[in-house]
């Protein structure tokens, strides 16, 4: 994909079915979620996700800024999707490019279709995604760290949003795409679940993929997100459970 | 009446229409408005169309310049899309830089055309890692009425299979020749309204839409490209169903760009 005219394209599956860090076809790349990272934020996430570093910090509900952007009926959430100048291998020139304008609307709207932004009118809820380092699958992990981020603000949602890229790799469905895998694959589809309803709030696809092919990656992404939704249970669970011991008098 | 009331009250007599099956205009759930394509539209391009869906109107342009390949691709041509939603096509638009829905409309065009490899890029080499064409395939919102993706990528497929090469002003040939066309991408836009899922979004039916999804295929059966857009939710069956109907929409969308009518 994006690729004609390059110059060599590796082997991303083995005859074995293994991909080139041995991961198996539905097997996702190791994932650290922590909640509660930066001291400002009124919540904040860093995850972990491969070799992808990516924080979010969420501010609000707090007055609009610009002003004119105001809803009298209910919250407004502003999305900025970001990547650090260092965080690719050839240094990206800073500030607002298209792709993360686009990344930033997709976001912002998923997390609109969950959060009960009735119950602040007249305020912003604030998303702010840095991306640190990428390698490929950097919308979904900055979408499972907001998630995250916003549950930390104590924002109320239907439910947390967990995100994966499912793509084709030489000819096979694979679940999870780092960075070769996404460049010489045949295809990419980041998506989020919210889980209680089964729906898809974020859908983007770029590549080649037959309706079959299509129906396997939809069900695997399902899959995937379930299992990074209880990563992210866990993760709000491991900053605010308390032991039953705690507080008793000696 | 004010601008909010208003917007309030045709939603909400949009959204008991697609309860009962029906549309505001009268059509039915998978059904799109009327379409022309005029290519040739602009003759100072090297490739043109107008293309009409309803009351929604797209002006698209080609132009090819001799350049330099990108660095990483040194045996293939270059190909920009841009899409300008100006102001004078709807009192939602304003001057200035491109706001994040050009953006989208832009860059979901892109992908569909990208993706489906639509033109052999490695064909617009001249001297591999030296001299190329670079395509540029601008679109020109003039007429907002809904369904801005769909329109803006049938004008830009309509203009590049209607493209000529100018190599003979550039001198890089002695005469100038048709830009060929390997695939033909269709997009096509639908949007939940309760239960019901239309295509063809117009303007009242987009803002009263709980999410819009776009389904790009191609003449080959292949699924290109997909974007969902806008605040809302859909199920894997939803996304299936959509494709099934993108691809027999698509079948039909296709003759316009090939031969300016169905």
């Amino acid at each position: 994909m994006g690729n004609v005219g390059a110059k060599e394209i590796p082997v991303l599956l083995s005859p074995e079915g293994l991909r080139i860090d041995g991961r198996k076809l539905d097997e996702l790349r190791p994932l650290k979620i922590q909640a509660g990272a930066l001291h400002h934020a009124d919540g904040s996430a860093f995850v972990e996700w491969g070799a992808n570093k990516v924080l979010a910090a969420v501010y609000g509900p707090r007055e609009v800024h610009p002003r004119h952007l105001q809803q009298n009926h209910k919250a407004v959430i502003q999305c900025k999707y970001n990547m650090a100048a260092f965080s690719v291998d050839e240094r990206k020139r800073p500030g607002l490019d298209r792709r993360s304008q686009e990344i930033s609307k997709v976001i912002g709207e998923a997390f609109e279709s969950v959060v009960f932004a009735e119950e602040y009118p007249r305020t912003s809820i604030d998303v702010y995604i840095e991306v640190l380092q990428a390698n490929a699958g950097t919308r979904c992990a900055g979408l499972v760290a907001a998630s995250v981020a916003l549950a930390d603000a104590g924002i109320p949602m239907v439910d947390l949003l967990p995100a994966v890229a499912v793509g084709k790799i030489g000819g096979a469905i694979a679940l999870d795409l780092k960075k070769e895998e996404d460049n010489f694959g045949e295809a990419d589809l980041p998506m989020a679940l919210v889980p209680q309803s089964g729906r898809l709030v974020l859908l983007q696809m770029e590549g080649h993929l037959t309706e079959p092919e299509l129906a396997e990656a939809l069900d695997l992404g399902v899959k995937g997100c379930r299992d990074i939704y209880e990563k992210m249970k866990q993760a709000l669970r491991d900053r605010y459970a308390v032991s039953p011991m705690a507080g008793a008098s000696p | 009446m004010s601008e909010e009331v208003d917007a309030e009250i045709r939603t909400t007599h949009v959204l008991d229409l697609a309860a009962e099956g029906k549309r505001l205009d009268g059509r039915g759930p998978n059904e799109y408005r009327k379409i022309t394509v005029e290519p040739g539209f602009v003759t100072t391009a090297d490739g043109s169309a107008l293309v009409r869906i309803g009351e929604t109107a797209v002006v698209a342009g080609i132009k090819l310049e001799p350049g330099k390949p990108f660095p990483d691709t040194p045996n293939a041509g270059v190909l920009t899309t841009n899409a300008e939603l100006i102001p004078l096509s709807s009192p939602t638009f304003e001057p200035g830089p491109p706001q994040p829905g050009a953006i989208e409309v832009s860059r979901v065009v892109d992908r569909a055309i990208r993706a489906a490899e639509t033109i052999d890029l490695t064909k617009l080499c001249v001297t591999p890692g030296e001299k190329t064409w670079v395509c540029y395939a601008d679109m020109h919102v003039i007429d907002h009425a809904g369904n801005l993706i769909d329109a803006s990528l049938l004008a830009a497929l309509t203009a590049l299979a209607h493209a000529t090469v100018p190599a003979k002003r550039f001198g890089i040939a002695d005469a100038d020749y048709r830009l060929e066309v390997q695939h033909y991408p269709i997009e096509c836009t639908f949007v939940r309204l309760g239960d019901a899922i239309v295509v063809d979004p117009s303007f009242d039916e987009e803002r009263a839409a709980q999410g819009r999804l776009t389904v790009a295929t191609d003449e080959t059966g292949r699924i290109v490209a997909m974007q969902k857009g806008l605040v809302g939710a859909f199920s894997p069956d939803d996304v299936k169903g959509t494709v099934r109907r993108a691809f027999e929409h698509g079948a039909r969308l296709r003759e316009f760009a090939k031969h300016g009518a169905p």
